[in-house]
């Protein structure tokens, strides 16, 4: 008690004999704080903004700045796919339409593939490339279409650099792509929760908010995943203009991207691009929530498999044999 | 020692019993409210798909033209691939305006006795003595009509057109017919959702040719090139991708 008052009583004394001088030269305590508390805030100021210093040169402070997906407001939506149609139309000259396609509730997509009928001849990768705006030089594809040894489905075994004539009498062709797994490693492993499975059972990625770590790609027992190691060169013509911000609008170079059972179109109701392509119709797609579904009568009548079962992954992806 | 004993268990165990009673009811009450508070706020947002599904009508889906097919669910046709009619023979001569000139196949079978004997095309000496046919053991009149050459025939020998040839190849290919009828045989375009659109489907002889119907070898044309694959040659990486 009496310390606090002999403190006011001498800061009004010393007050009151510095009254003329209103600028005073000579630094107080206070002032020195008050520089101190000044010079920290614009040090943490600065520290904040310091990450829009480092912003790659293909990223525009807008994208840098942008969302997580799940976080976007409908405006923001509508904001960012805009950008994203600009940016197109100015890097590649083609006009898009970048659209946001939601799940259709209550269904559940699921693939199998008759490794009967597959013969190998790889239109599916094709038609993949072409649909979803591949890097045309790496012909990239979220297929690889595995030649493999009869006996044994090991798929690192398969050779995906065939180049005769198919089926050869003495292998089976497998075609591999994302599983869309119910318990996806690469979903678990993600460090920024880019990637996230959907409630139709598709596991998507916002490509936007991936940091390219390449996690997700390890952690995949079916080398599903693919990295955009260059920024994608398509012509215009050739650039497919209905494009989903989850699925095959152009990806940005350095992010990860996957099947997306081709959202864009299968949340139309439309059948998948790689299962229109297939010559010898082996691929079936639907909904496994329909009781009266192609995909559930493969399931309940063929001999059905799924890859690399033991590791729990539980996949939507099935495939089977003509019995 | 044994009345009293049970009378110390009888009230021992009324503590507990209210306790339960008393916790039990508090829980009950929780969830009550917990399930009526879930239900409110899940309604509104349309997340829950059991419940939406008791509502068809109410549909997040906005960019599909079919919108209002989705509250009377209308089901799209599934239509299949049909050869016009049946096939024509070409002549090698064209007419006055420059037009291929072709005739039907009665043209010159009207004026032939059906000869029973002939199963192969080898067995011919005139006009389709080339025709290679490798289909099982049946012969030519296993399937052609020979009342009608411009229609097929049935195994009880009904006729049937070259457009119902589907129904044809069912009478042996019944698993075939089976698969396909459910989807799994055959390649499609279209929509996988009937509701929201049609689908079109290939008919057997756009990829079985009906007199050498084992699937074509098809050389592949797309192979991808990824960074550590030394490309489509097959020479090197022959294990490992």
């Amino acid at each position: 008690m009496n310390n606090t008052n002999d403190d006011s009583s001498t800061r009004t004394v010393a007050k009151s004999t510095s009254l003329p001088i209103i600028n005073q030269v000579g630094s107080t305590r206070r002032t020195v704080m008050k520089g101190a508390a000044i010079t920290l805030g614009l040090a943490a100021f600065g520290k904040a903004l310091w990450p829009m210093i480092s912003i790659p040169e293909n990223v525009s402070l807008d994208e840098f700045l942008q969302q997580h997906y799940k976080e976007l407001s409908d405006d923001d939506k509508q904001r960012v796919f805009a950008r994203i149609e600009q940016e197109t139309a100015n890097q590649y000259g083609a006009t898009v339409k970048v659209s946001d396609h939601q799940p259709i509730p209550g269904v559940k997509f699921a693939y199998a593939i008759n490794l009967s009928k597959c013969n190998g001849n790889g239109k599916c990768m094709e038609a993949c490339n072409l649909e979803n705006n591949h890097h045309r030089d790496s012909n990239q594809s979220y297929i690889r279409v595995l030649e493999m040894e009869k006996g044994s489905f090991d798929m690192e075994l398969g050779n995906t650099t065939y180049n005769h004539a198919v089926p050869q009498a003495d292998k089976f062709y497998m075609p591999v792509q994302c599983q869309q797994c119910d318990n996806p490693p690469c979903v678990t492993v993600c460090p920024v929760e880019a990637t996230w499975k959907e409630a139709d059972g598709i596991v998507v990625v916002d490509y936007n908010w991936c940091i390219g770590c390449r996690y997700c790609e390890a952690a995949c027992p079916y080398h599903a995943r693919r990295f955009n190691w260059e920024q994608p060169e398509i012509p215009a013509a050739e650039i497919n203009p209905d494009q989903g911000y989850l699925s095959n609008r152009i990806r940005p170079r350095g992010t990860m991207e996957k099947c997306h059972f081709c959202l864009h179109r299968t949340r139309e109701g439309r059948l998948p691009a790689c299962l229109e392509a297939c010559p010898t119709g082996a691929r079936v797609f639907g909904d496994i929530n329909d009781p009266n579904s192609d995909i559930n009568w493969v399931l309940q009548n063929k001999r059905v498999f799924v890859l690399k079962e033991e590791l729990g992954t539980q996949p939507s992806f099935f495939y089977f044999f003509d019995s | 020692m044994n009345r009293s004993s049970e009378n110390t268990s009888r009230t021992g165990m009324a503590g507990p019993a209210l306790m339960f009673a008393v916790i039990g009811s508090l829980f009950l009450l929780g969830w009550v409210l917990s399930l009526l508070l879930s239900q409110e706020t899940r309604f509104p947002s349309g997340g829950n798909a059991e419940i939406v599904k008791l509502q068809p009508d109410q549909t997040v889906f906005s960019t599909s033209p079919q919108l209002d097919s989705r509250a009377q669910p209308t089901r799209f046709a599934v239509t299949i691939n049909q050869p016009l009619s049946a096939p024509r023979v070409e002549t090698g001569l064209l007419d006055a305006d420059g037009f291929e000139v072709t005739v039907s196949c009665q043209t010159c079978h009207a004026t032939r006795t059906p000869n029973v004997e002939n199963k192969q095309a080898s067995d011919l000496n005139e006009f389709h003595a080339g025709l290679p046919l490798n289909h099982g053991n049946i012969s030519c009149l296993s399937c052609h009509n020979p009342d009608d050459y411009d229609a097929l025939k049935l195994a009880d020998g009904s006729r049937v057109e070259f457009s119902d040839v589907m129904t044809l190849c069912s009478q042996c290919h019944g698993t075939q017919r089976r698969d396909y009828d459910r989807g799994a045989h055959g390649g499609m375009t279209g929509h996988w959702d009937l509701t929201r659109g049609p689908r079109h489907r290939n008919n057997c002889v756009d990829c079985h040719q009906p007199h050498a119907p084992q699937f074509p070898h098809m050389q592949p044309t797309f192979k991808p090139r990824d960074r550590f694959l030394d490309g489509p040659t097959g020479e090197t990486h022959e294990q490992h991708e």
